[in-house]
């Protein structure tokens, strides 16, 4: 049926590759030129990274089903990673750190996913909650990781590349958008592989995946590793583009759900689901707050908004659960066919 | 593994052959063509698989008791029996999904306590699941494709960046993929997800997935569990073209007692996890253990006294 209807749409005469790169050329092109520093610091930063870091748990938990509330953890990892990295080896390029500290994020998700080759579903989230708590106690406890700063709030260093300074609100903007749009290529690129079916196999049927010769130990404990690797990245373009501040306390359990959330209702096992879900969680808070300014005034302060925020927000995962098991991107694909079909017959 | 090369290169010949495209022939034809794979001196040849007094019990419940069963190369072997008698626990054995308690599986000369089920496909093992095993997410095509994925050898960062191997491998998977499907009449399918499929397909799109490996061995759990007499027959035909074409030994489980008679060499029955008969189906159709434990067996106390 779906198949049918794609045949029909104008769109599928466009390749594939056309809509997103005319998104990076007006990400690239026109934001700059037309946003102010709110929009920047308030939404597209913390958009960027929370995407990344929703393609990042995608690929383990929506491709390959293994289910993670250790994300935080990995951002965590990756951003005080990459502060200790640039602190302490002279000269490293920041590319070089970044790198390195998407490393550090695996070999830390490989560790705590090897539960996973005994564990499943409900199990293994409740064993990467030892993720969260571990690595945001080790943070803490250890004052060696912030440098033994007093307050164990630290400021990220300036982002620079091959002596070109990423400066201000939009420097910054464009350096975040160049790290997540590489990664997700990367990770379009994976998940459409052999390793990409191999993952989703692992996900509908571990057993037959076993018979028919898929390595699935190696398997699940590389969909880990890239996946903490893409979250750790995350993590560091939270802390040094977006707060530039590296704190533990940023990375808590919350953040895990928070990104769980973003792909729930982004749609699972879509690289697309988690750009979507990541902009309504981002601009959700800000709208209602907007929305409850206007309407409310006065009593509503940020008391009211963070209990109506949750509220609402919880709402929102329970109809998206019945309403759209399939996500923003089922419900983004089927307006978009409705309104080609609509177009072609009129 | 100069062995398994050499497999493939055999069976490379059959599946390129022009005859492979005149799909379904008819079991009269194919008998008359005498183009059975097997070899004359196979009859007498070591069997391909053997059980040797396999017995498995979970707790208490015995589900295999000092089973000894063998397969010859290229025959299609059934294994039947009413519900509960053990022949999927058998069929779990063999893939290594079940560990014996007692006996051992030989497999193409090598004695196993436990079969490896990571390196079943190596061995040239395939198997079909009672309940639909297909990856739901994942089209047709890209299920029968994952039939080979034991054989990829490019590593996540040489796909991610197309590089070496990569292309030519998946080529070549995708390739033969579709030539099993066009042999099982699924490629009008092939770009469907698995899991929208109607339930007859999706049996024989499982069955496409066993086969792409070009198995030496084959293992159908119950191909036909739930079809209409119509999709029975039809997969019937397909299972009997894929032993031929493919060169492959077949062993059946099923409940279908009349299928499996027409389709079957030889037919082993397990009852309560023992083997009772074993024979041709001519041999079972008449054996009286065999009608006692299908139709059962009338009471000496018809009377009911003492009751």
């Amino acid at each position: 049926m779906s198949a049918i209807a794609t045949q029909l749409s104008p769109a599928a005469a466009l390749p594939k590759w056309l809509a997103p790169l005319l998104l990076i050329a007006f990400a690239y092109v026109v934001i700059p030129l037309i946003g102010n520093s709110y929009l920047f610091e308030a939404i597209l930063l913390p958009f960027l990274a929370l995407s990344l870091a929703g393609v990042g748990l995608n690929i383990l938990t929506g491709y390959a089903g293994q289910v993670s509330l250790g994300s935080a953890a990995f951002m965590a990892a990756g951003a005080f990673a990459a502060y200790n990295f640039n602190l302490r080896i002279e000269g490293l390029p920041l590319v070089a750190s970044i790198i390195l500290s998407g490393l550090v994020a695996a070999a830390i998700g490989i560790v705590f996913g090897l539960p996973s080759l005994r564990l499943k579903g409900f199990y293994l989230a409740v064993s990467t909650l030892a993720a969260q708590f571990f690595v945001q106690w080790a943070l803490t406890k250890f004052s060696w990781f912030s440098n033994d700063s007093a307050s164990g709030v630290i400021d990220a260093p300036k982002l620079s590349i091959a002596g070109f300074e990423f400066d201000g609100a939009v420097g910054r903007y464009l350096f975040a958008l160049t790290v997540v749009v590489v990664l997700t290529f990367l990770a379009h690129r994976l998940v459409t592989s052999q390793t990409g079916r191999n993952f989703i196999a692992i996900r509908d049927n571990d057993t037959a995946a076993r018979i028919i010769g898929i390595p699935v130990l190696k398997t699940k404990l590389l969909a880990f590793a890239i996946s903490s690797f893409i979250i750790g990245v995350a993590g560091v373009i939270w802390a040094f583009a977006y707060l530039r501040t590296v704190e533990p306390a940023g990375f808590d359990l919350d953040r895990s759900f928070q990104i769980l959330f973003i792909i729930i209702i982004g749609g699972l096992a879509s690289i697309r689901g988690a750009f979507l879900g990541a902009a309504l969680i981002v601009v959700f808070p800000l709208a209602l707050s907007r929305l409850g300014n206007f309407l409310l005034g006065d009593v509503f302060d940020s008391g009211v908004l963070d209990m109506s925020q949750r509220i609402v927000l919880g709402a929102l995962i329970i109809l998206f659960l019945i309403l759209e098991p399939d996500g923003l991107v089922a419900l983004w694909d089927r307006i978009w066919r409705r309104l080609s079909l609509a177009w072609q017959s009129s | 593994m100069p062995i398994s090369n050499h497999a493939f290169g055999a069976i490379e010949a059959s599946v390129y052959a022009p005859e492979i495209f005149a799909q379904g022939l008819p079991a009269a034809q194919r008998l008359a063509h005498g183009d059975r794979p097997r070899q004359p001196a196979a009859e007498d040849a070591a069997p391909l698989l053997a059980f040797e007094g396999i017995g498995l019990s979970f707790g208490g419940v015995v589900a295999l008791a000092d089973v000894d069963l063998s397969v010859r190369p290229g025959e299609i072997r059934a294994i039947i029996g009413p519900n509960g008698a053990g022949k999927s626990s058998l069929i779990n054995v063999i893939s290594g999904v079940y560990r014996p308690d007692r006996g051992h599986v030989r497999h193409y000369g090598a004695r196993y306590a436990q079969v490896p089920t990571q390196r079943l496909a190596r061995l040239g093992v395939a198997r079909t699941f009672q309940n639909l095993a297909l990856f739901k997410g994942l089209s047709v095509l890209d299920n029968v494709a994952s039939g080979l994925a034991y054989r990829t050898r490019s590593n996540f960062a040489g796909q991610i960046l197309g590089v070496g191997r990569t292309r030519r491998e998946q080529q070549e998977q995708r390739g033969r993929a579709d030539q099993v499907l066009e042999f099982l009449h699924l490629t009008d399918v092939r770009d469907r997800l698995a899991g929208t499929l109607p339930y007859g397909l999706q049996k024989r799109a499982e069955l496409a997935r066993a086969l792409v490996a070009e198995p030496r061995l084959l293992l159908l759990d119950e191909p036909m569990a739930g079809m209409t007499a119509g999709e029975k027959s039809e997969m019937a035909a397909y299972v009997r073209a894929a032993r031929d074409r493919f060169a492959t030994t077949v062993v059946l489980i099923e409940h279908d007692v009349g299928v499996v008679m027409g389709l079957s060499d030889r037919i082993a029955v397990l009852d309560y996890g023992r083997k009772i008969a074993d024979g041709t189906p001519d041999e079972v159709r008449n054996d009286q253990r065999v009608i006692d434990a299908y139709l059962g067996v009338a009471s000496d106390n018809e009377e009911g006294a003492g009751i």
